[in-house]
């Protein structure tokens, strides 16, 4: 393995950056959000509120912390719910090529990608009711046949290798060999693929909080937190500006990253790119 | 061709239909009673009664769905149940704001996106492309909403060139299109981006190819054989993506609309939404899917007229 680009570094630390602020914040930020302090509200960047607070007199290093822990869990729930369902899909249709499974699974997954998915989010959180959970579910549905494709086009050319007639010839199942050979094979492929799902994933919980659809009170999250900054933008601008920049460098984080790893994982793609 | 458009256009009937039973059920099913859920908890029982009587719900749930589905298709969108009006009208209002943001952020996000992937892909690994590509990043990175946000604070805000929302109607046009600059700049910005990266790649990939070096070789020069060989090869790619962009533009702008209080469709959905309206939620929905589904066939078609290879698979 050569030299790391920095690409792939920057991603990787703003990654890594995140996590672990999301890790913090489960048992411990600056101050309680639940806690609201009205006469304290609005208040400037100071040594006591080091990015002020909001016009509730929440801390705005609390509520950063709390919303970006929520837009990351809500993302990935939903990248795991795409993964756990979509992979096998397309696993089991690229070991049966060409049957009828074969056909209903791409068919299937040819139908949701025709889906506005934002629309169709909008609608299951809407009836449903709007929680963390809807978006979560809203999200990951679309994952479903993003990974099915993946997992389907990685495999494919790997049923072809000799040994994988190898297994066959010693009598193992297609499910198995799926398993235990093609599976590992492919699991760069769908790393690559789980980050960039996973940084569409925060953008979409973004745009469904922002409307009202996704976390609810008392919850934070980065979108929910641009929602009630909207009416502040005339005169706290920051309120609104900060959880902006915060999604913002996750996903341009998110995105080296995938980009990254994807370069470094196939060293064909690299030498192209010399 | 006649084979391949017949299949798509297989495809595309199955689409809708499985698309229109989604939302059928997405909204009718799911929820239990419609009419308890559009009247909300106070309800008395004869005001369900009467609304269940008004929606035909009545019926059973594949005649409420062929019954909707055959209305539609005569045009035929239901009544809203807080306007009190046929929701076709209300769509008929709407989409004069929806469309033409669509189309101004399509034009937009083209314009930008073409010369600019060019300029990335013939100053490949310099400078210029890795600046281009680092903006790129940012923009496809950047949330169209706050992108939105940040556009009223500098220019309706604190510069004052523009109002910060608010349609004033197509009676006054050069208003109505000033209306629409920032919502149709903040929709373009991530579309942008992305078709940019598809330019310069495309481009790359193209002059690569043996006939660039011949055509070089054969003493054409390096803006020429770009101009005369490569964008035309290039631009198959981008004409697609820019295609499946404006489905992508015209459901974004469901949550530019609220930025910028735009009464277009987004708007009328989310009224629908807030105020249980399940009638037009419904209907605005479909009208939404059908569009982009349609597009999307459009595309395909196109594409394959193009490019025979693609009729084959």
């Amino acid at each position: 393995m050569t030299r790391l680009p920095p690409a792939l570094l920057i991603g990787a630390a703003i990654t890594l950056i995140y996590a672990i602020i999301a890790l913090i914040s489960l048992v411990w930020t600056p101050y309680d959000i639940t806690n609201l302090q009205v006469s304290n509200r609005l208040q400037d960047w100071s040594a006591t509120h080091w990015l002020g607070t909001d016009q509730l007199g929440r801390d705005m290093v609390s509520m950063l912390m709390e919303g970006a822990r929520t837009s990351i869990a809500v993302a990935i729930v939903a990248v795991g719910i795409g993964m756990a369902v979509g992979v096998p899909l397309g696993l089991a249709a690229a070991a049966n090529r060409g049957s009828l499974l074969d056909e209903v699974i791409m068919r299937g997954n040819d139908l949701i990608f025709a889906f506005p998915s934002l629309v169709i989010a909008i609608l299951i959180t809407a009836i449903w009711g709007p929680s963390a959970t809807n978006a979560i579910l809203a999200i990951g549905i679309f994952n479903i046949p993003v990974f099915a494709r993946v997992a389907r086009g990685g495999a494919l050319p790997i049923w072809t290798l000799d040994y994988i007639l190898a297994a066959r010839t010693a009598g193992k199942t297609r499910t198995r060999i799926s398993a235990e050979h093609v599976l590992p094979n492919i699991a760069n492929l769908l790393i690559v693929q789980a980050t960039i799902q996973f940084s569409l994933g925060i953008l979409a919980e973004a745009g469904l909080s922002y409307v009202g659809l996704g976390a609810q009170p008392p919850t934070s999250s980065l979108g929910r937190m641009l929602s009630e900054s909207q009416t502040m933008i005339y005169s706290d601008a920051w309120l609104a500006v900060l959880p902006g920049l915060a999604i913002v460098i996750l996903v341009l984080g998110l995105n080296l990253l995938g980009d990254g790893l994807r370069d470094a994982l196939d060293p064909r793609l690299r030498r192209a790119r010399g | 061709m006649l084979r391949y458009l017949l299949i798509r256009a297989l495809s595309l009937s199955l689409s809708l239909v499985v698309a229109s039973i989604v939302i059928f059920a997405v909204i009718e099913v799911i929820p239990g009673d419609p009419a308890a859920f559009m009247l909300g908890l106070n309800a008395t029982e004869d005001a369900i009664a009467n609304l269940r009587a008004e929606l035909g719900l009545g019926g059973s749930l594949v005649e409420r769905y062929v019954s909707w589905i055959t209305g539609m298709l005569q045009g035929d969108f239901g009544t809203s149940y807080t306007y009190r009006v046929p929701v076709g009208e209300l769509i008929a209002d709407r989409i004069w704001v929806s469309l033409p943001l669509a189309i101004f952020a399509l034009i937009l996000s083209t314009l930008i996106a073409i010369p600019v992937g060019i300029i990335a892909a013939t100053n490949r690994g310099n400078g210029g492309d890795f600046a281009i590509m680092g903006l790129t990043q940012l923009g496809i990175a950047v949330p169209n909403f706050w992108f939105a946000m940040l556009l009223v604070l500098l220019f309706a805000v604190t510069l004052s060139w523009f109002s910060a929302g608010g349609f004033p109607g197509w009676d006054n046009p050069g208003p109505a299109l000033k209306s629409l600059v920032l919502p149709a700049i903040a929709l373009a910005l991530p579309q942008a981006s992305i078709l940019a990266r598809v330019m310069r790649s495309a481009l790359i990939e193209t002059l690569d190819q043996d006939y660039i070096r011949t055509a070089r070789a054969r003493g054409l020069s390096r803006g020429e054989t770009i101009r005369r060989h490569a964008l035309r090869n290039a631009l198959i790619p981008v004409l697609t993506i820019i295609g499946l962009q404006f489905s992508f533009l015209l459901a974004g702008a469901i949550i530019i609309e609220n930025v910028f209080f735009l009464p277009g469709l987004g708007r009328l959905v989310f009224q629908g939404i807030t105020q249980r309206d399940l009638v037009v939620v419904e209907s605005v929905t479909m009208l939404l899917v059908f569009a982009v589904i349609v597009v999307t066939f459009l595309v395909d078609i196109a594409y394959a007229i193009v490019d025979p290879r693609l009729r084959r698979k």
